[in-house]
């Protein structure tokens, strides 16, 4: 096996799927960003209608493989087609990245959600009456109080799923994108060269490891009031 | 449009219902061989020496790294062109032989839920109380003694609910092996989408398939859990 | 099964049961136990006092091994105990002597998974391969007791503390050791539920059971042990029969340590 070798001849298709791979994610997780917040609110907050739909629509989604929702969305809107096509959709739905995207923010904002909750739950009461008092209103205290504990609270666990998103776009190739994982399969049905699948694992435990990084630098910079010594003045509460 | 679902030459269903038999087949085939190199791998993360701790940690940690279907790749692949050097270095010229898509998908799956279920378990040998342990010590029980009756019976209700969410996601992971050509439900669902032309209905049944088949494992653990915890006070 | 109450302290030829000498130990840098001696004989109760840090509950847990002395011997019923220096002590002879020797721990430390009756029938079925049966009819007679006939099929986080610490109690005792080691017993235990705790240690002392007793109760120590042995910053400061010592200390250790308490 000559890994020197594969990469050199491969590099370019290697580099152009890993930015494939980078932008279904980072896509994905920027949309997820607006819509996990609101999905945690109201699986906080909903009536029992659209609570239960929440629930619903979050069970359905921990309940099902990834792969059979992509498929779903990507082949089942076919079945929908003049519907699509009134509304002015079908060119966006016929667009693979596009189902992928819309797929993965779907499963991902349904996991994130719900470890938002936690975070949101968990928000001590007093710190929210303490806001109430000063005479906040709730969009203020929903800025200002509860989402910068509830964020910090979920941080982990939503590093976690930024690392299952990454992991999941690969399923993307099973659809004709062109990311990190099907350029290598391109490749490898081409040359049966398994070296590109060691290029490719070094590539996608490259990309976690960063996101493991940079999830611990934000941790310290959201944590810092935790630690009495810290030098950032006005940092703590 | 019920009939498509109907069983026997006209429907689908007896179709579908064979892919869920294959899907269950290969979630079962897979536990305990993952739970057994969770085991093994486990013991490599607690194990004193450096080196085998390095072993256990770089083992999780590319398992847990790499997307699942990547993995199924590389052992599909992989072991498929090993084999077919390995006989050809015997058998000159001869045909060789390939390894069975169900073979590399248990595999595959095995090698993931096993780096996560070592993570479980450590976990949960780590959560038993010390003082269990010395009491066991104290009576002049064997290290197997206390792993046997000791450790083992209470690791189950420490790693039970991560074991669980393990299961719940192999089974869902199963689903990746229909790309390498395994008779799963989520292949044939294709195949019964191929001929009848109607991709939503029949992917969302699947859909709905695999969300009973999740909401069901989910009461089922959670009886074990209770029966796991009984006597033991919920904290 | 449980020793008749003929056998008074008085009527055998009391025997030696266990010898420590000059047993040290260190965590690291911090050495804290610096050279201790003990002897017990058939019927001796020794309570071990001392305040927090003197090193008492370290020295039980390397009479049983549970914690290896850095140096120093020890002799359980004649046989002497292989330390084996740096490799630690042989693993089957280290099983040996701690099925002779019973422990009752400060949490109790009941197994959790296995109800009452089984906690007490673990050590004989499967460290001493009695039959099941057998080892059944003994430890519900052990159980009745300690009181607890009541409670055999439970678990114990069904029980009070003071219930969990009768029922370790009975499961050291299905061991029929040569000594009982008590580590601080009622420790965990609230106010209201000591006594009852104490109350089967006093039968079991009466019944001329060889017991040493880590523990912070004073009047227990002055009304049922044959022995006092206080210890200070790692070593004895003071040792000998209770009243004496109680009443006339003689070293400055001791006797502020029972000013603070009394």
């Amino acid at each position: 096996m000559d890994l020197i070798g594969t990469l050199l001849a491969n590099w370019p298709r290697l580099l152009d799927g890993t930015a494939m791979t980078l932008k279904l994610t980072v896509t994905a997780a920027l949309i997820s960003v607006v819509i996990t917040p609101l999905l945690a609110l109201g699986r906080v907050h909903a009536g029992p209608v659209a609570g239960g739909l929440l629930r619903l629509y979050v069970s359905f989604v921990r309940g099902t493989p990834l792969l059979a929702q992509l498929f779903l969305v990507f082949y089942g809107s076919g079945q929908f087609r003049p519907f699509f096509q009134e509304w002015g959709l079908w060119g966006f739905i016929r667009e693979p990245f596009n189902c992928c995207v819309l797929v993965l923010v779907m499963y991902t904002t349904a996991y994130q959600a719900e470890i938002l909750r936690g975070g949101i739950q968990a928000v001590p009461r007093g710190e929210v009456e303490a806001a109430q008092a000063v005479g906040m209103t709730y969009r203020q205290i929903l800025r200002r109080v509860i989402f910068p504990h509830a964020v910090r609270f979920a941080w982990p666990g939503l590093g976690n799923e930024m690392i299952i998103l990454v992991k999941g776009s690969a399923l993307a190739s099973v659809v004709t994108v062109f990311d990190l994982m099907g350029r290598s399969r391109q490749i490898f049905l081409h040359s049966f060269d398994f070296a590109i699948y060691i290029w490719a694992a070094a590539i996608y435990l490259m990309i976690t490891a960063c996101i493991v990084l940079l999830w611990r630098l934000i941790e310290l910079r959201l944590a810092r009031h935790m630690h009495p010594s810290s030098p950032l003045p006005g940092a703590s509460p | 449009m019920f009939d498509q679902f109907s069983f026997g030459n006209t429907g689908w269903g007896d179709e579908l219902l064979s892919g869920l038999g294959v899907t269950v087949r290969l979630a079962a085939a897979t536990l305990p061989v993952g739970l057994l190199i969770g085991f093994g791998v486990a013991q490599l993360l607690m194990a004193r020496s450096f080196m085998l701790r390095a072993v256990g940690v770089g083992y999780t940690t590319l398992m847990r790294g790499l997307p699942e279907i990547l993995t199924l790749f590389m052992v599909y692949n992989g072991v498929g062109l090993a084999l077919k050097s390995f006989s050809q270095h015997f058998a000159p010229g001869g045909a060789g032989f390939d390894i069975s898509p169900f073979v590399a998908g248990t595999t595959a799956l095995a090698l993931v839920f096993g780096a996560f279920a070592a993570e479980v378990i450590r976990g949960g040998f780590i959560a038993i109380p010390r003082g269990q342990i010395e009491a066991g010590q104290a009576i002049g029980m064997s290290p197997a003694q206390i792993f046997w009756r000791i450790k083992l019976p209470q690791l189950w209700r420490f790693a039970l609910p991560g074991l669980g969410n393990l299961w719940l996601g192999l089974l869902k992971d199963t689903s990746l092996v229909s790309i390498i050509a395994v008779n799963d439900l989520m292949r044939m669902t294709k195949v019964a989408v191929g001929v009848t032309k109607q991709p939503f209905t029949f992917y969302l049944v699947a859909c709905a398939i695999y969300w009973v088949l999740c909401l069901f494992s989910e009461t089922a653990l959670a009886r074990m859990e209770r029966r796991a915890n009984r006597g033991v006070a919920r904290a | 099964m449980i020793s008749s109450p003929a056998a008074k302290p008085a009527d055998r030829q009391p025997e030696l049961v266990l010898k420590a000498e000059d047993i040290t130990k260190s965590f690291g840098a911090v050495e804290v136990l610096k050279g201790i001696s003990l002897q017990a004989r058939t019927h001796d109760v020794i309570s071990i006092l001392g305040a927090s840090g003197s090193g008492k509950s370290t020295f039980l847990r390397c009479l049983n091994l549970l914690e290896t002395p850095t140096s120093g011997r020890l002799v359980v019923h004649g046989e002497e105990v292989k330390l084996g220096g740096d490799r630690g002590p042989d693993a089957r002879h280290v099983q040996r002597i701690r099925a002779r020797l019973g422990m009752v721990f400060q949490q109790f430390n009941l197994w959790s998974h296995r109800t009452v009756l089984e906690n007490v029938m673990e050590g004989p079925v499967h460290v001493k391969k009695q039959k099941v049966a057998e080892a059944r009819e003994r430890a519900e007679a052990l159980l009745a007791r300690v009181g607890l006939s009541q409670r055999m099929d439970m678990y114990p986080s069904q029980l009070s503390g003071g219930q969990q610490q009768r029922v370790a109690i009975a499961r050291a005792l299905a061991m029929e050791p040569d000594a009982i080691l008590f580590d601080e017993p009622t420790s965990a235990l609230d106010p209201e539920l000591v006594g009852e705790v104490l109350k089967v240690m006093r039968d079991l002392a009466e019944e001329g059971r060889t017991m040493i007793v880590v523990t912070h109760e004073m009047d227990f120590a002055r009304a049922v042990s044959s022995e006092v042995v206080f210890l200070h910053e790692g070593r004895i400061a003071e040792q000998g029969a209770p009243d004496a010592m109680f009443s006339a200390p003689k070293s400055e250790e001791f006797a502020r340590f029972i000013a603070k308490r009394h």
